[in-house]
């Protein structure tokens, strides 16, 4: 079952998306209805933006990194005319990146009608274009990079629904894939645990910094990524829900830590690391909600991500399908329309963890191949972007030097 | 000692290391828990009413222990327990999270905010 392969479309950067889609970009909120609008009722279309009109360097990293994910094949930026973001510089990179792009300003074309005018037919264009430019290819696991991201752990989550994606995570390290996991602010306590599956000593320092920073995150702020629910549902400390969560990377070694919007410089496992820079507003906000962990894992090119929970959740994302995995049988019944897996099965005892990790291949298989997982059919594209400081120079040469 | 019963509440040990596994049912004190996973195997009576998804005592648990799930030492325990006693807020704190035990023990609600 792990020799499948199926068509995709393959990008001049040599990375292949399992998905054409066209994303519709504003550059700041004041442009997000008429972008909103211009994506209405369009199947192959997503809305992504920025709501800040000053601009961010993490914020254009994040949008630039979406706008040429191996999952898009086209791009339209929108803006209103007077904010600092730039859809023409926007618009650039993604021709630059063998795509076809449109941009305007809606001020410059009228108001809201005429921009919703002018954006329908830019689509037109730009799928036109997409036909003559784009080339199917045969694709397989080496092609792939999987995101997987926990949210609403309960204590099933730690037992099955982890263990079951850290399975699939080394068959497609074994099959020369690549895996991405984020949260580290839900690795604290297990420092030592961190350090010893690092790939190399580079990889151990950079483990060990992300590992650091990210306790002294909590320790400034007083909070750990551990709430009632969590403990109601029996996580006791951080530590434990912190290994529950650390189980979703596998047992392969990790190859080194990524961040936001950077893409994997090689195959295998990686950590990403989306805590802000300490030096800069002093650390701001880390992990505001589970979407935002699930665009960072979208943005560092993950053409599927999967998202597990305990409790139960309904949401999806835009670029990449979001494949959802529970491992509480309870909770998969009570919430069939949303759920794609049931790992409970290994609790049950109705099959083995390995068992269970071949059928969620063969699950994501089927999605690489076009069928859609639940969050995408029934529609979902939460997306979620805010002001960060990742990377920002010295406070003594202000966060735009 | 390893003979199950139909009416044994399974439980499940991930690691040989662990001192406590997690309740795959609600046990009832008085309830026989049956411990699977990591090691043969076992049967022990549960001495609290214990809720699925919460943890269960396996071995004998000193005040001052640490308590080892998943092989690594989730916290340490602040009185002593022994096995068939549930595991939680009221006798495990976090090595790491000073807020750690001042919580409920069944809401889990925060009890350290004040509100007026």
């Amino acid at each position: 079952m792990l020799d499948q392969s199926w068509n995709g479309f393959l990008r001049q950067d040599g990375r292949k998306g399992i998905r054409n889609i066209i994303l519709v970009i504003y550059t700041v909120e004041c442009a997000s209805f008429v972008a909103h609008e211009v994506g209405l009722g369009e199947v192959d279309v997503h809305v992504i933006g920025f709501p800040g009109c000053y601009d961010n360097a993490y914020a254009i990293r994040m949008m630039l990194a979406l706008a040429t994910h191996p999952n898009v094949g086209a791009c339209l930026a929108i803006g209103l005319g007077c904010e600092y973001t730039q859809p023409s510089k926007i618009a650039s990179a993604v021709s630059a990146s063998g795509r076809p792009s449109r941009w305007f300003y809606i001020q410059d074309v009228g108001g809201t009608r005429t921009g919703i005018e002018e954006g329908k037919a830019a689509l037109d264009a730009l799928r036109k274009e997409m036909k003559v430019q784009t080339l199917q290819v045969p694709m397989d696991w080496s092609d792939l990079t999987i995101g997987a991201e926990c949210g609403g752990s309960d204590g099933t989550s730690g037992l099955a629904g982890n263990p079951v994606v850290g399975k699939v995570f080394d068959a497609l390290v074994d099959k020369g894939g690549t895996a991405i996991f984020e949260e580290v602010v839900e690795m604290i306590g297990l420092r030592d645990t961190l350090i010893s599956r690092a790939a190399t000593p580079e990889a151990a320092r950079d483990l060990d910094a992300a590992y650091e920073k990210a306790e002294r995150y909590c320790k400034s702020v007083r909070q750990y990524s551990v709430s009632p629910g969590n403990f109601a549902g029996g996580l006791t400390t951080i530590e434990e829900k912190s290994m529950g969560a650390f189980a979703k990377g596998g047992s392969r070694a990790i190859q080194g830590v990524l961040r936001v919007a950077q893409q994997p410089p090689a195959h295998g496992l990686w950590l990403l690391d989306s805590v802000p820079d300490e030096h800069f507003m002093q650390f701001g906000y880390t992990n505001p909600n589970d979407t935002e962990g699930i665009m960072d894992l979208v943005a560092a090119g993950a053409q599927i991500v999967i998202f597990v929970t305990g409790r139960g959740s309904v949401i999806g994302s835009p670029v990449a399908p979001l494949v959802k995995v529970t491992g509480n049988s309870a909770t998969y019944q009570r919430m069939r329309e949303d759920m794609d897996f049931d790992a409970g099965v290994v609790l049950s005892g109705k099959q083995t963890m390995d068992q269970a990790a071949s059928s969620l291949m063969e699950q994501l298989a089927e999605v690489c191949s076009g069928s859609q997982s639940k969050p995408e059919a029934l529609g979902h594209r939460e997306y979620f972007l805010m002001y960060k400081h990742q990377n920002a120079p010295s406070l003594s040469s202000g966060c735009r030097a | 000692m390893g003979r199950m019963d139909g009416n044994d509440k399974p439980s499940f040990q991930v690691d040989k290391a662990d001192n406590v596994a997690t309740m795959l049912h609600d046990a009832e004190a008085g309830d026989m828990i049956l411990v699977q996973g990591a090691e043969a195997r076992r049967r022990l009576q549960a001495l609290d009413a214990i809720s699925l998804g919460h943890k269960v005592a396996i071995a004998e648990i000193l005040e001052g222990d640490f308590i080892v799930k998943y092989g690594v030492r989730i916290g340490i325990a602040t009185r002593s327990v022994k096995p068939g006693q549930w595991i939680h807020l009221h006798n495990c704190r976090s090595q790491v999270d000073e807020r750690s035990g001042l919580f409920d023990k069944v809401t889990g609600a925060a009890e350290d905010t004040a509100y007026a």
